[in-house]
């Protein structure tokens, strides 16, 4: 059953006076439980394809369904809070909160709900578990290495066991090592956790990893 | 090797809200200061420019103003007769023996009274006291209930225009005219002929006696002349220094207030300028990495970010004159209080309070800049680049 | 509330922008409430004096005298409870700048008129009244040249010349702080001796049985001098102080004048200050909307930090005028006693931070809140 659904999704946006588009009449779906990679070359519209299904942008035409809810149909407030429900985000430059502490920036989207603080410290707690960075709660992310960091994202995007985990790029910024870490990480959050992941890359071996790849070429799905 | 100013300018220019609102916070500054100043320095000319080096003011020994003072008739003529003193134009003692009281007036606007200094003045008065000039109407005749009414006080009395009868001292007084004096504390005040304002007045006392010397050197000659005297129980004081010393009161005030509330918001505007070029150098890291690369000394960094603090606040100053400037020539008043009376005065701007607004604003931009531009200066350059 | 450590993050994310720009908002308050407190206290220097005491001065100007044989007939008019008289002295002590009100006076009736306001013990009252040549002084002037009892100090005369000695043999204080505690007086008899003709009241006081009462008894005493060659203006005291104040010109205009411009030049630090730290922040506004927090959210946020620092600001600048003018007894030399903050000017400091916080807030909230994830997270700075 299709957790994710796209379907004839267009989108295009103006650059100046030029009109760009990304997509045109895109079917694509992506079932639960399933951990998709997207590649394909800059510009292929990879990233845009994320944020779409995260709610982030609207789509021209056509429809974004996430587990039966039609997210190009909700207005920007409702998208807020869906987001905060069901989309655990992953950038390529983690993004976190510099004046934050790890525990704090994973706390965060737990802010959003009713939890008392003891129930948020636990969830906090069950992140960092899994992540493996219970000894580096207190640390500022200057105070992390890449690897560090990312793992710290990714706990945030899980404490609040969302719908869906989106990543772009994860191991961009990262070493072979830690990128092997992270990767080894999404594979035990597919694999024990059911999590359902999509992750945009351009790094064949973080592809690997995954268990469907996909190609993305000007919007087009190639073999 | 100094890196252009442009360079600052530009990078001004690059954030043009920030830049505004730093300008204006130092335009607003510079702006209160030039007013205070111009405000202390406008009351300060008045009376300033009351008194004459040449001459001199007898007063009853002891009494601090002329309020307080009192001169019989006798002595008065003995006093008018030293040698020392100037002849006028017609042949007579340039010596001016004046009766001078504040009275109870009513006030053009607002209702309630005001009391405003009337001189009892004889015919040599014109000539004593330079820059009287009649500007409306003519001079009192003598033997008449009949006044003139100085420029700057006329607007603020109520039946004050020429051919108006004004009422003081229980007695109606016929506005013959008005009259100006340079800008001097005489415009603030109703004159009349000494002998009709004697009665009503005080009786029969003179309370001072101005003199036009012949020279100004003269004066400590006379000081000794008159004040020796036993009979006479007077002081000489020098026209000049004598209402300069008048204003005392209120100009330490003035510059008290000048100096406390420009401070203060300088303070502010100080802040303001540390804040605003702490988040340029900031932003600018790999600007400063770059410049220090292609061999720019750390000094010369240190310099360029401080002009550009300091073109910033240069900016601000000339705007804050700009902003100031028509304050000037306004008109206010207040009470002068050695003689308890009214003194209507202006705002007076001059180039020099314009120059130092300017300079104040330059000190305030360097202090600002100072910090954030050493730290701009010692960045460690391998950092700035990652 | 939970959002609370997020704020205090960002707040102390640059310590010294957040201090340098609370304490320009401190300052800025405090000019504000202490302009403020001059036309407050100037107001209130207005609104002193008995509802029950009239002055009878001469309608000719103040600095005339009234005759002394208007006593008894003063006492006469019906209404009048009491009656004294008293003359400004003008002395001065040592130096012209250490000036202070010096009066002669009727002063046995004078301490009786005036015992409502003035606390003067009664073995030292007794004293004063007992010697010619004693003084009664008030404390802030006792203070101020550390005086003692029965201390002699010499005043040098300008309206009556030469030099006069007077034997502190009273202190008193005021029971209102807006009650001058920079006067002496002495007994007019001193100035008689040596000048018989020239003692003559400046002005006389008189209480009223009751208040109300204040109208006729005005009208009765300046209609039955109205003819004579000493017309007198009757006028309630409080009418009395109050047009003494408005001899200092257009004072609340320019207060108010400079007030405003140093709120507004603080408003642009403020403003600033929240600018620059939103634009470094337009990433995280990015990865919060990201994350799920609503634009109105982080609206609210942003405001808070604005009314943080426009609060805290307050807090410091308006306690700290509070705190420094009373209790040091400042007066601006005498000119403006019983000099404080009143709550009135609290109120609108406070309203005044209010402000600011939105002012300098709005912008930058309004800017988070707009701003779209997409194009926060692709903004480099």
């Amino acid at each position: 059953m299709a957790l994710v659904a796209l379907h004839n999704l267009s989108k295009s946006f103006q650059r100046d006076s030029q009109r760009i588009t990304v997509f045109d009449g895109l079917d694509l779906e992506f079932a639960e439980g399933s951990f998709t990679a997207l590649m394909g070359p800059s510009g292929s519209g990879k990233s845009t394809l994320l944020n779409l299904v995260a709610g982030l942008d609207r789509p021209t035409s056509g429809t974004v369904t996430v587990a039966g809810a039609e997210v190009s149909a909700m207005g920007p407030g409702s998208l807020a809070q869906w987001r905060s429900r069901h989309v655990g985000f992953v950038f390529q430059s983690y993004n976190l909160l510099p004046v934050l502490t790890a525990y704090q920036n994973i706390e965060l989207p737990l802010l959003l709900t009713r939890l008392s603080k003891a129930e948020r410290h636990d969830h906090v707690m069950a992140a960092l578990g899994v992540v493996g960075l219970t000894d580096r709660a207190e640390h500022f992310p200057r105070q992390l290495s890449g690897g560090q960091e990312q793992r710290a994202a990714i706990a945030r995007a899980v404490v609040s066991d969302p719908t869906i985990i989106l990543l772009d790029e994860p191991t961009g910024q990262l070493d072979a090592k830690s990128a092997a870490e992270i990767l080894a990480l999404l594979q035990r959050l597919n694999g024990e956790f059911h999590k359902t992941i999509i992750m945009v890359t351009h790094d064949p071996h973080a592809a690997q990893a995954a268990g469907t790849v996909l190609h993305l070429d000007k919007g087009v799905l190639t073999a | 090797m100094k890196i252009p100013l442009v360079y600052n300018v530009r990078s001004l220019l690059r954030r043009p809200v920030s830049s505004a609102m730093t300008a204006l916070g130092v335009a607003l500054v510079v702006g209160v200061f030039i007013a205070m100043l111009a405000l202390a320095n406008g009351f300060k000319m008045a009376l300033v420019r009351t008194g004459s080096p040449d001459n001199v003011l007898v007063l009853r020994k002891g009494a601090d103003s002329e309020l307080s003072s009192g001169i019989g008739r006798a002595n008065a003529a003995i006093i008018a007769a030293l040698p020392e003193i100037a002849a006028g134009s017609n042949g007579q003692p340039l010596a001016s023996p004046e009766v001078f009281v504040p009275m109870s007036l009513d006030a053009a606007t607002g209702g309630g009274d005001r009391l405003v200094v009337t001189r009892g003045v004889s015919a040599q008065a014109f000539e004593v006291r330079q820059n009287v000039r009649l500007i409306a109407g003519r001079r009192f005749a003598p033997g008449r209930d009949e006044v003139i009414i100085g420029s700057a006080i006329a607007p603020r009395l109520a039946h004050s225009a020429v051919g108006d009868t004004i009422h003081f001292g229980g007695r109606g007084w016929l506005v013959a005219g008005h009259f100006s004096s340079g800008g001097s504390a005489f415009e603030s005040e109703i004159w009349g002929e000494n002998e009709q304002l004697m009665p009503v007045l005080r009786g029969e006392f003179y309370q001072v006696i101005a003199l036009r010397l012949r020279s100004a050197a003269l004066f400590d000659e006379v000081k000794r002349t008159l004040e020796d005297d036993r009979r006479l129980q007077v002081d000489a004081h020098r026209e000049s220094d004598f209402y300069a010393a008048q204003s005392t009161v209120l100009r330490v005030i003035l510059n008290f207030l000048a100096v406390f509330i420009t401070g203060i918001m300088a303070i502010g505007a100080v802040f303001g300028a540390v804040n605003t070029m702490y988040a340029a150098v900031a932003s600018r890291t790999g600007e400063i990495a770059v410049l220090l690369t292609l061999g720019f000394r750390p000094r010369s960094v240190l310099a360029s970010f401080l002009a550009e603090a300091a073109f910033l606040a240069l900016v601000g100053g000339l705007l804050g004159c700009l902003v100031a400037l028509p304050i000037n020539g306004v008109v206010t008043s207040t009470t002068n209080w050695s003689s308890f009376s009214m003194i209507a005065f202006q705002f007076l701007v001059t180039p020099r309070i314009l120059l130092e607004g300017v300079l104040f604003s330059l000190v305030m931009g360097v202090l600002g800049g100072f910090f954030p531009a050493r730290r701009a200066s010692h960045l460690p350059v391998i950092q700035a680049i990652r | 509330m939970k959002f609370l450590p997020l704020v205090w993050a960002n707040l102390t994310r640059h310590k010294r922008r957040t201090v340098l720009t609370t304490l320009s908002v401190a300052l800025a308050l405090f000019l504000f409430a202490s302009l403020r407190s001059v036309v407050t206290t100037l107001r209130a220097g207005a609104d002193v004096g008995s509802e029950s005491r009239m002055i009878v001065q001469s309608a000719k100007a103040i600095v005339f005298f009234l005759p002394r044989s208007y006593k008894e007939r003063l006492a006469a008019v019906p209404g009048v409870a009491a009656v004294t008289w008293a003359d400004w002295f003008g002395g001065v002590y040592q130096d012209p700048k250490n000036f202070f009100a010096s009066f002669a006076a009727d002063a046995e009736s004078y301490l009786e008129l005036y015992k409502t306001d003035l606390e003067l013990p009664a073995d030292q009252k007794a004293t004063f009244l007992r010697e010619r040549t004693a003084c009664v002084v008030g404390k802030r002037l006792m203070d101020k040249f550390g005086w003692r009892l029965g201390q002699d100090i010499t005043l040098k005369g300008t309206i009556f010349q030469g030099d006069w000695t007077f034997t502190i043999r009273g202190v008193y204080r005021a029971v209102d702080p807006s009650f001058s505690e920079d006067a002496l007086v002495f007994h007019y008899e001193v100035i008689y001796e040596r000048y018989p003709q020239w003692v003559n009241p400046g002005w006389y006081v008189l209480r009223l049985k009751e208040p109300s009462l204040a109208p006729r008894v005005a009208a009765a005493v300046d209609s039955m001098f109205k003819n004579s060659a000493d017309p007198t203006k009757t006028g309630t005291e409080r009418a009395f102080n109050a047009n003494f104040m408005t001899m200092w010109g257009n004072v609340s205009f320019l207060m108010n004048s400079i007030g405003m411009a140093v709120v507004f030049a603080i408003l642009l630090v403020a403003a600033n200050s929240m600018m620059l730290s939103a634009r470094e922040r337009t990433n995280e506004v990015g990865v919060l909307k990201t994350v799920g927090f609503t634009d109105r959210l982080l609206f609210g946020l942003v405001m808070v930090e604005a009314s943080t620092i426009a609060l805290g600001g307050a807090v410091l600048g308006l306690g700290a005028a509070k705190a420094l003018y009373r209790p040091t007894g400042f007066s601006a030399m005498g000119f403006l006693p019983g000099f404080d903050v009143t709550n009135g000017t609290l109120a609108m400091g406070l309203g005044l931070a209010v402000l600011l916080a939105l002012a300098s807030g709005l912008v930058p909230a309004a800017g988070a809140a707009r701003l779209s994830a997409v194009q926060a997270l692709r903004h480099v700075e």
